[in-house]
């Protein structure tokens, strides 16, 4: 019980579970980020897993084999986005079922990497480890150090935020700087104004003689790329090797932080970071015991890891506020019927 | 633009169907010629893995048994006019469910009574999984496809608490309850033949496949010979006019979803009554996404499901056993094919229809040419 009351008040613990936070949920914002666009065009993204693993693996298998960060980032830029143009092909141009394509991607992923990763690594699907020169590099940990030596309040909360905000790479701090760039592009630009009247109303769009496949196929390329940089921060700044399976459930996470979010960057943004902090609160307290003041026992990890799951259904239910799909998401357009 | 493009029903029902398999098929054979094996030697290792042997014939069926409950269960909830992508959670449920009764009840009950009950607890665990994302679209209108989806979530993290808090053994090191005794083990098939004196191998195919076969008959009945099928179909075709000839469009998104969750939830009756003997994590490994595959290549008819179960039966049991014989080969490969046939048969189901239209027109006979 004292134990577990000091380690609370331990700058370290707290600055160490902001990082944990930030880094565990980059993928999350990207994805959020990607299927934000895709969706206010109109387009329902059930493949944000397929391509965010495709991307991942293209990047490590890139790294492994060039050892060139460029490189590795190119490829993985290539595969999302060129899925996304699938995605597309299919579900714009040919008027095909959105979420069975969605399923179609994040189940083809799910193989090929595999597949292939055992055909060219012969390591059970892993790739090999990356080279230090392939990986993102953190930055800014002099400044972080010279945070926690100042004196009266580096100890305590120099420590927190130098160790939970400073020493990420960069791939942490665009992921949060395309938050507000995401918001700009839709609610600021002209551009954003027509993508969102897709999603809402394509009729009127195509009324007004402008393009709905041409938009919809943009928001799609954005999200692609998007998706690629999700995949390739999983391979070149958390992992340090493509591992089968690896993103586990996120790209579905993202699409439930996204719903939460109500099909706004900045709401999917804090529902990212919340969907994030349990993440990584359930990783340090796996095997930790209640406290005997709530009854003892483990804390049950499994309840806090489906939370973010249930707070969507519950939101989706309309139970907390109300969270509203745009209209035309999901149906396809046909030009002149 | 593909517009609607009119072709006619055998080229529609038949045909291209069939176009979409073979170019699934094709992309797969460029994936396994692209890693450097040989695309005739893998099916011919594959055909023979999966029918060659009274072994390989019967994982096959064991395989298409799983596939048959998940593939009818997305065919149900799709003539209901819904999506289920929740049948990996109702799987995960329903096995709970089975397991639970088969735990609980095992030291007391005989085999002719307790198998019933465990058949009973899946199907009402399963279709209490998929009854609660039913009733938030039906009164709440939340989106079926994201709730179903977080309900896969939800039940896998049910799952490993309650295996790991509740129902593991203490001392125990795997996350798995004990097992169940004799009463509480679905007979496996060569036992039930050694009772009529056929001799068989000993492989996991057991009487489940006989509940699957069943369920297929039933569906079908049930779709297309029942008025309560009826209904639910003229809801999934028609929802305006349904409402209007007074079928009540809630109550058939109860009534298609709880039927998909009971058929989804048999999985474990399968694996876990008929195989594994007790409850553990994983069983259902993607059962419930291979389910939509098969649903779409069965054009959502028992038959073609039946039909589509053995094709993925056949295709996971030969996996494996090529996996044994060329250590390139990956059973991944499958899960691969699946997405390939997923997003042919599926999402692009549509794409060779101008293209076939072109051929009829030029290739049928001069004398029908004004139809």
């Amino acid at each position: 019980m004292l134990e577990t009351m000091m380690g609370l008040l331990d700058p370290v613990f707290w600055g160490g579970l902001l990082a944990s936070t930030l880094r565990v949920s980059v993928p999350l914002v990207l994805c959020a980020l990607a299927a934000t666009l895709s969706e206010r065009a109109g387009v329902i993204d059930l493949g944000l897993e397929g391509k965010m693993l495709m991307a991942a693996f293209a990047a490590a298998a890139t790294g492994a084999a060039t050892g060139s960060l460029p490189l590795a980032l190119a490829a993985a830029l290539a595969v999302g986005v060129a899925l996304s143009m699938l995605h597309g092909y299919a579900c714009v141009s040919h008027t095909g079922d959105q979420v069975v394509l969605g399923m179609a991607l994040s189940m083809i992923a799910a193989g090929l990497t595999v597949v292939l990763g055992i055909a060219w690594f012969k390591q059970g699907g892993q790739t090999p480890p990356l080279s230090d020169a392939v990986r993102l590099a953190p930055w800014g940990t002099g400044l972080a150090t010279a945070l926690q030596a100042l004196p009266v309040v580096g100890a305590g909360l120099g420590t927190v935020l130098g160790q939970g905000l400073l020493g990420h790479n960069v791939l942490v701090y665009a992921a949060f700087a395309l938050v507000p760039g995401v918001w700009w592009l839709l609610y600021r630009t002209r551009f954003g104004l027509r993508l969102r009247a897709t999603g809402e109303n394509p009729a009127m769009v195509d009324a007004a003689g402008l393009s709905v496949k041409a938009l919809r196929y943009s928001a799609l390329a954005l999200n692609g790329a998007l998706c690629a940089l999700a995949g390739g921060y999983l391979v070149l700044a958390q992992n340090p090797s493509f591992v089968p399976n690896m993103t586990a459930g996120r790209g579905y996470m993202a699409l439930a932080a996204m719903i939460f979010g109500k099909w706004h960057p900045v709401s999917a943004l804090w529902a990212c970071l919340l969907f994030g902090f349990l993440d990584a609160a359930a990783i340090r307290l796996q095997g930790v015991s209640l406290p005997a003041l709530l009854g003892g026992g483990a804390v049950p990890v499994q309840a806090i890891q489906a939370l973010p799951y249930l707070l969507t259904v519950v939101l989706l239910a309309g139970f907390i506020g109300h969270s509203r799909a745009p209209a035309a998401l999901g149906v396809p357009y046909l030009k002149e019927r | 633009m593909s517009q609607a493009v009119e072709l006619p029903k055998w080229l529609d029902v038949v045909v291209l169907p069939l176009v979409n398999l073979l170019m699934a098929l094709a992309v797969c054979a460029l994936v396994v010629a692209g890693i450097g094996l040989n695309p005739v030697q893998v099916l011919t290792l594959l055909v023979k893995g999966a029918f060659g042997s009274a072994s390989g014939l019967s994982y096959t069926l064991y395989y298409a048994t799983t596939f048959v409950f998940t593939g009818l269960a997305v065919a149900v909830a799709f003539h209901g006019g819904l999506f289920n992508i929740g049948g990996e959670g109702q799987a995960m449920m329903g096995g709970l469910g089975c397991a639970l009764v088969a735990l609980a009840l095992d030291q007391h009950l005989s085999a002719p009574l307790l198998l019933p009950l465990m058949v009973l607890a899946g199907a009402l665990f399963g279709m209490a999984w998929a009854l609660v994302p039913a009733a938030l679209q039906a009164w709440r209108g939340s989106h079926i496809v994201i709730t179903t989806i977080m309900f896969n979530f939800i039940a896998s993290a049910l799952l490993a608490y309650l295996l790991v808090n509740v129902l593991k053994e203490p001392g125990n090191m795997t996350v798995e309850s004990r097992g169940f005794s004799e009463a509480a083990q679905m007979p496996g098939m060569h036992q039930a033949l050694a009772w009529l004196g056929i001799e068989w191998p000993r492989t996991p195919l057991n009487l489940s496949v006989l509940l699957a076969a069943v369920s297929a008959v039933g569906v079908w009945l049930f779709l297309w010979k029942s008025r309560a099928g009826y209904e639910l179909r003229a809801v999934g075709h028609a929802p305006e006019a349904a409402h209007y000839a007074g079928i009540n469009p809630r109550l058939q998104v109860l009534v298609a979803m709880g039927i998909s969750g009971a058929l989804a939830g048999q999985v474990g009756l399968n694996e876990l009554a008929g195989v594994q003997h007790k409850l553990l994590l994983d069983y259902v490994v993607g059962a419930g996404f291979t389910g939509i595959a098969v649903s779409l290549i069965g054009r959502n008819h028992p038959l073609g499901i039946v039909l589509a179960a053995l094709l993925f039966g056949a295709l996971f049991q030969g996996g494996a056993e090529l996996a044994f014989e060329i250590p390139a080969f990956s059973r991944d490969m499958v899960t691969t094919l699946q997405g390939l046939i997923v997003l042919f048969s599926g999402a692009m189901a549509r794409v060779a229809a101008p293209a076939l239209a072109k051929l009829y027109q030029r290739l049928r006979p001069a004398g029908a040419a004004h139809a």
